[in-house]
């Protein structure tokens, strides 16, 4: 890959190729489809797709319009998210402080990590029901690790010498993680909740195979059952944009900080 | 009475020595500058009496008590300043009294007592990202005087200031040390610093690094009348500082430095 010129591509520029990109991208869809080269059994066009995803913006399907159960997967996403970053953050920065926990948490987390959210779903739904516990679960499982490897490596390379001035200032060590290690790792601790945030939403399918009465991912199991191929692409796309728009909105907040802190 | 006092003391990085029988006694209330070379290990001198090293033999005592963790008792002005970017001016200032659980009424006086002494005053909601180095230097200073340290470890303070800003924190420093006194470590390479600055210069051999010689110049300064003198060049001029700046300088000349190893 090259690297982007110094004076790179204006913002009106690089809309226009995005546009293009996507333009490229399912104009080549409805081709597939349209030439009749797929079966639309196999391949809807994109019409159709577009179709059915303005008729289940106000037409329930599976008791719920689109707009519904996107809310329900965002409440639920929120909820596994916010807990993955509660106790990720705080238990990184700490064993990147406190040594002795650092060695008796890392080995058992680096196993556990690798272990994709998908496989946790027959013990989420057994441990925590498929009411709202079970996928709250799944999606922890998914946002947690590089929300608490991301605190942990931030707290670990701090610069030394802050981590001297506070000492020779006197500093206990709650004092030191909270105005030391924590704002001084928050460029790290943001990108990894960015990072936990994708891989949570991505976990969400996952967690919503096993609830029983809401959110896009059972929307999408719905519609599989109800051979209704148009429902299955309509909650990807609307799966696609959520986490696009997600990630948007937390990209802006990573630029907030590094700008606020001077370091861009 | 706060005194630093070191030992025979040695210290080893992974079992080359780099301080061996360092004695050296800086009195109450006195200034005391170590020169040395490049790598002679005058900085890791400074870090000991701080707590953040310790020796591999020997001891070092600040107070008749043997170091053994940093504390506020000890302020240290480090060489890259060590703000804390995330916090205002006031806020950096502020942290060392609130570890020591200062309550917040005295807080904010001496806080406004100190920067009004370092020309600070309006920049308290400033970060440290938009003050020059020498004001970022001052408020490093600022950090460690507001505790009111017995005593002052300085780690090649004014090492990253331009040469104008190096002057009046130079003469500001010796305002400071007439008018509230403390213990004070300072640790330079520049030789006119030394001998501008210090009741004694302590000379150090390169490494392993010892006590070379010890260099009186404050019973001169006191003869020769050099605080009659406001600014940094007059008292450079004078006879006597010629004569002191050229025996430290014959004497760090004989050592070599880092680089000529």
């Amino acid at each position: 890959m090259r690297a982007r010129p110094a004076a790179g591509p204006s913002n009106v520029e690089i809309l226009v190729l995005g546009v293009a990109g996507l333009a490229v991208f399912f104009g080549l869809w409805a081709a597939l489809s349209g030439f009749g080269l797929v079966p639309p059994r196999f391949l809807p066009s994109p019409a159709a797709v577009a179709q059915r995803m303005f008729f289940l913006l106000d037409h329930p399907f599976a008791s719920a319009t689109l707009p519904l159960h996107v809310l329900s997967s965002l409440g639920r996403y929120a909820l596994g998210f916010l807990l993955a970053a509660a106790i990720g953050v705080p238990l990184g920065l700490f064993m990147g402080w406190y040594g002795l926990l650092d060695d008796i948490v890392s080995p058992v987390f680096n196993a556990l990590r690798f272990i994709a959210p998908i496989a946790w779903v027959p013990f989420a739904a057994l441990w925590f029901g498929t009411g709202i516990g079970g996928p709250i679960m799944v999606i922890f499982t998914g946002a947690f690790p590089p929300c608490l490897i991301n605190a942990y490596r931030g707290a670990r390379f701090v610069d030394v010498k802050f981590l001297e001035a506070a000492q020779t200032l006197g500093a206990s060590n709650l004092r030191i993680i909270l105005e030391v290690l924590l704002p001084a790792s928050i460029p790290s601790i943001v990108s990894g909740l960015r990072v936990g945030a994708g891989l949570g939403w991505q976990s969400l399918v996952g967690a919503e195979l096993i609830v029983a009465a809401s959110g896009v991912g059972y929307m999408m199991v719905q519609g599989q059952s109800a051979v209704s191929t148009p429902t299955v692409l309509s909650g990807m796309i609307a799966i696609g944009m959520v986490g696009y728009c997600v990630d948007l909105v937390l990209r802006e907040v990573e630029a907030l900080t590094r700008r606020r802190r001077g370091v861009v | 009475m706060s005194t630093i006092t070191f030992e025979d003391v040695g210290r080893s990085f992974d079992s080359v020595a780099a301080l061996k029988n360092v004695n050296l006694h800086v009195r109450d209330k006195e200034f005391v500058v170590i020169v040395g070379p490049s790598g002679c290990g005058k900085t890791t001198c400074l870090r000991m009496a701080a707590g953040l090293d310790f020796p591999s033999s020997g001891v070092v005592r600040v107070g008749n008590r043997e170091v053994v963790a940093p504390g506020p008792d000890r302020a240290v002005v480090f060489q890259q300043f060590a703000l804390f970017p995330w916090k205002s001016v006031y806020d950096n200032v502020d942290f060392g009294l609130r570890n020591k659980g200062v309550p917040t009424a005295e807080r904010a006086d001496r806080i406004a007592a100190v920067l009004k002494v370092m020309s600070l005053e309006g920049y308290e909601r400033s970060f440290p990202h938009q003050l020059s180095g020498g004001m970022q230097q001052r408020v490093a200073i600022a950090r460690a005087y507001v505790l009111d340290p017995a005593v002052l470890l300085m780690d090649e303070p004014f090492g990253a200031l331009d040469a104008q800003t190096r002057v009046l924190m130079q003469e500001e420093l010796v305002r400071l040390a007439r008018v509230n006194p403390r213990t004070v470590l300072f640790i330079t390479h520049g030789v006119e610093e030394a001998v501008y600055l210090a009741d004694r210069v302590a000379v150090m051999t390169s490494r392993p690094g010892c006590i070379k010689e010890i260099i009186d110049v404050r019973s001169i300064r006191e003869a020769e009348r050099w605080n009659s003198l406001p600014r940094i060049e007059d008292v450079m001029d004078l006879e006597s500082f010629v004569h002191l700046r050229t025996t430290i300088w014959k004497s760090l000349r004989e050592e070599k430095t880092e680089e000529q190893h």
